[in-house]
């Protein structure tokens, strides 16, 4: 279940990397410690994790063969100062150069303070550039996009994040279970059970325990109420960028539906802090589950109506059908998650791929399309909203007995756990040491689909970006971190 | 009123100075519109054409304050808005002129009595400019679909994006004038289209008063009507916008060659 760490050596670091470019294996996380780097990879159902010795502080960079590592290893040399050797792309990623310390988890050095970020040069005439946040004008996270234009064309999109990095790895480190399991649950606040599930899976894993299988499914049905709810929301929400504002009022009423349901089962609207190591905090409640029930009922009923309204505007499908596509090539290469992988042919659910209970008993299919536009991206998250509407109800009906929690030993040990957020597969790999967090890594889906955006809105209108954007709706949180 | 005015340091004294002028031209123009009665106050001091000249005045500082101060985003809602503005005016001058040819006269007063006679009847050329004068009217006032004015989305717009950097009275002032201009080109429809209820030149209180409330139904209809169509469709892309005024501007031609067939030329 678990996926193994090899300790290897340069050789066995060029093979992965090689492996990694020629695509027979897929990037699931790069990550340090000091005096070590760690990469998880996987293929076909089975996953690996290695471990790399940094003699002075360097290791052989995997971005300059694999580019969706360029990302994590900016990351990683911000947060542990330890060198890719070889990598093209040697700019800071997280560190603005307004942090306290520099590498704070690594050799800590003091803040040399901002310094300029030079953004990578197009040429050509009449090219302009168009700066555009990380204040919008709207109230969403925050995060610069430097548009390059011919016109209305966008030549060249480049991302700057990390606007809200909290330190979230260095504050896991050395936090006891209970602390680091509500400090999981906040990497990312729309995904917050499927975090805590990662979180909690993995540390069941270290500790070599299991939760109870009453807790287990009570976790799916919280993560799939999270799907529903964040499904629904984007659907809505996707259409309002086209100014469509009747979805975006229907589907925003229905998820407020999911929120007040999920309340009323589990006492808390997004289901914070209900998934801990060892199983959930509470049952769900009788009157819940009824809710829940009515709920499905309720979906299933307006669902069809607002699926035939979405595709019978010819002025919506006008604006949604073949803007912002990305190529099945490019999904698969970076191993994108989620909506935007299945959108574009890669149809890889951390729920199949590697089966977790109660998944792996559980009737549900994945679909996957290859037309890899915000229109497929809507029709993905459609389909999965009704798949989880199965499951839900499959859940609610074979509710094992309890109990729902069992207390975690303090153990020490390793443990790492894939799990299906509703943005797409979110890795995370602790090592505990007498009860305590010695150092947690969490890596969002959305590491892998942000630079998809950067390829799908090539060659677009750049008014068509907040709708592209929108259809990808990755976390700026959870990969701040 | 109280609200401080947060200018950019290089504002120059036409950012300032813009506001006023957009307004001052869109109420001017406003006020040459019969609204309840013909024969208005300033009804005969100019005519359609003087309307249509006052608005491009008027959009033509709104361009240029969004340039002044040199944001993007400024200089991306002054291009779109001036590329939609050449092509809404020729659809518009055409529905000048095919009425003007109707009603012998560009004065709205007289068109307007002109419609309220006998003699009209039920013309395709009427039909035609309606169609025309409303798709104008959604492109000028900056609506769904070829803008949206309750987005909060910087890149998509248009008429928001020109006054992103202005506040308080200002803003103020900014959005009064295209308020104004959207009830301009409704009650321009209603006294050309449906000029039922104006009251004429010299008519007691009572005809005065039936204008008033008759004005105030077909407000009523219109801000319907607009809430109606505007929620049961999408924006289009930006590009789509030159068809859609594209299609007003051939109604308005192919109304004023269906006048010159109906009629065997120019009596």
């Amino acid at each position: 279940m678990s996926w193994p760490r090899h300790l290897v050596d340069a050789a066995g670091w060029s093979g992965a990397i090689e492996a990694l470019a020629a695509g027979r294996r897929t990037l699931a996380g790069l990550w340090g410690e000091p005096g070590l780097v760690h990469m998880a990879t996987h293929a076909d159902g089975e996953g690996a994790i290695l471990s790399t010795p940094c003699p002075n502080g360097a290791y052989r960079s995997v971005s300059a063969w694999h580019a969706p590592a360029i990302r994590l290893e900016r990351a990683l040399f911000d947060l542990h100062g330890l060198r890719p050797d070889g990598a093209l792309d040697k700019r800071p990623w997280l560190d603005h150069g307004r942090w306290t310390l520099r590498h704070p988890l690594g050799e800590a050095l003091a803040a040399t303070g901002p310094v300029p970020y030079p953004f990578l040069a197009s040429e050509g005439e009449n090219l302009h550039q168009i700066p555009v946040g990380p204040v919008h004008a709207g109230v969403i996270e925050p995060g610069h996009f430097r548009f390059t234009a011919a016109g209305e064309t966008v030549v060249r999109l480049e991302e700057r994040l990390g606007y809200v990095h909290r330190g979230l790895e260095g504050r896991l480190a050395g936090a006891d279970l209970d602390r680091a399991a509500k400090l999981a649950g906040r990497a990312s606040g729309d995904s917050t059970v499927a975090y805590a599930i990662a979180f909690a899976r993995s540390a069941e894993d270290a500790l070599g325990i299991e939760a109870p299988a009453r807790a287990q499914w009570l976790r799916a049905l919280m993560a799939e109420l999270e799907r529903l709810a964040n499904h629904l929301g984007d659907i809505g929400a996707i259409c309002n960028d086209a100014a469509f504002s009747l979805m975006h009022a229907h589907c925003g009423a229905l998820r407020e539906q999911v929120l007040r349901a999920a309340e009323s089962a589990f006492g808390h609207r997004l289901m914070m802090d209900r998934v801990i190591p060892g199983g959930v905090a509470a049952d769900i409640t009788p009157e819940g589950a009824r809710g829940i029930q009515a709920l499905l009922r309720h979906i299933r009923d307006r669902l069809p109506r607002l699926v035939e309204l979405y595709d019978d505007t010819a002025s919506l499908q006008d604006r949604t059908v073949g803007t912002g596509r990305v190529s099945p090539e490019l999904a698969a290469r970076f191993g994108a998650g989620g909506f935007v992988g299945r959108a574009s042919g890669r149809s890889f659910d951390a729920r199949k791929a590697f089966p977790y209970a109660p998944y792996d008993v559980l009737n549900f299919g994945i679909r996957a399309r290859e037309d890899g536009d915000v229109n497929a991206r809507v029709w993905i998250r459609i389909e999965e909203v009704r798949e989880s509407l199965g499951l839900v109800e499959q859940i609610l009906d074979r509710l094992p007995s309890p109990p729902v929690h069992l207390g975690p030993p303090a153990g020490t040990g390793e443990g790492n756990a894939l799990v299906e957020s509703f943005r797409g597969d979110l890795f995370v790999w602790l090592r505990l040491a007498g009860g305590r967090v010695e150092r947690a890594y969490l890596r969002d889906a959305s590491w892998f689909q942000w630079p998809l955006l950067e390829a799908a809105i090539e060659n677009n209108i750049v008014a068509d970006f907040p709708l592209c954007n929108k259809s990808f709706n990755c976390s700026y949180a959870g990969v701040d971190l | 009123m109280r609200k401080e005015v947060v200018l950019a340091h290089n504002a120059s004294w036409l950012f300032r100075v813009a506001p006023y002028l957009i307004f001052a031209g869109t109420w001017v123009a406003a006020a040459l519109v019969p609204t309840f009665a013909t024969g208005l106050m300033f009804s005969w001091s100019a005519d359609l054409i003087a309307i249509i000249a006052l608005l491009g005045t008027a959009r033509f500082f709104l361009a240029l304050a969004g340039m002044d101060i040199g944001t993007s985003f400024g200089g991306i809602g002054a291009s779109r808005e001036v590329m939609i503005a050449t092509l809404a005016e020729p659809a518009l001058l055409m529905i000048v002129f095919s009425l003007a040819l109707l009603a012998g006269s560009t004065q709205l007063s007289t068109i307007a009595g002109y419609m309220l006679s006998s003699n009209v009847g039920l013309r395709v050329t009427l039909a035609l400019s309606l169609f025309s004068l409303i798709m104008v009217a959604i492109a000028e006032n900056a609506r769904i679909p070829v803008d949206n004015p309750a987005t909060h989305l910087e890149l998509t717009m248009v008429h928001e994006a020109m006054v992103l950097e202005y506040s308080a009275r200002h803003l103020a002032v900014i959005e009064l004038a295209s308020f104004l201009k959207l009830l301009l080109y409704v009650s321009l429809i209603a006294c050309v289209f449906a000029p039922w209820g104006l009251a004429p030149v010299g008519a007691g209180a009572a005809a005065h008063l039936l204008g008033i409330a008759t004005y105030a139904g077909k407000l009523a209809v219109a801000g319907v009507l607009l809430a109606l169509f505007e929620t049961a469709i999408a924006k289009m892309r930006v590009f789509r916008a030159p068809a859609f005024l594209g299609a007003a501007f051939m109604m308005g031609i192919l109304g004023v060659l269906l006048l010159f067939v109906s009629r065997g030329g120019l009596r």
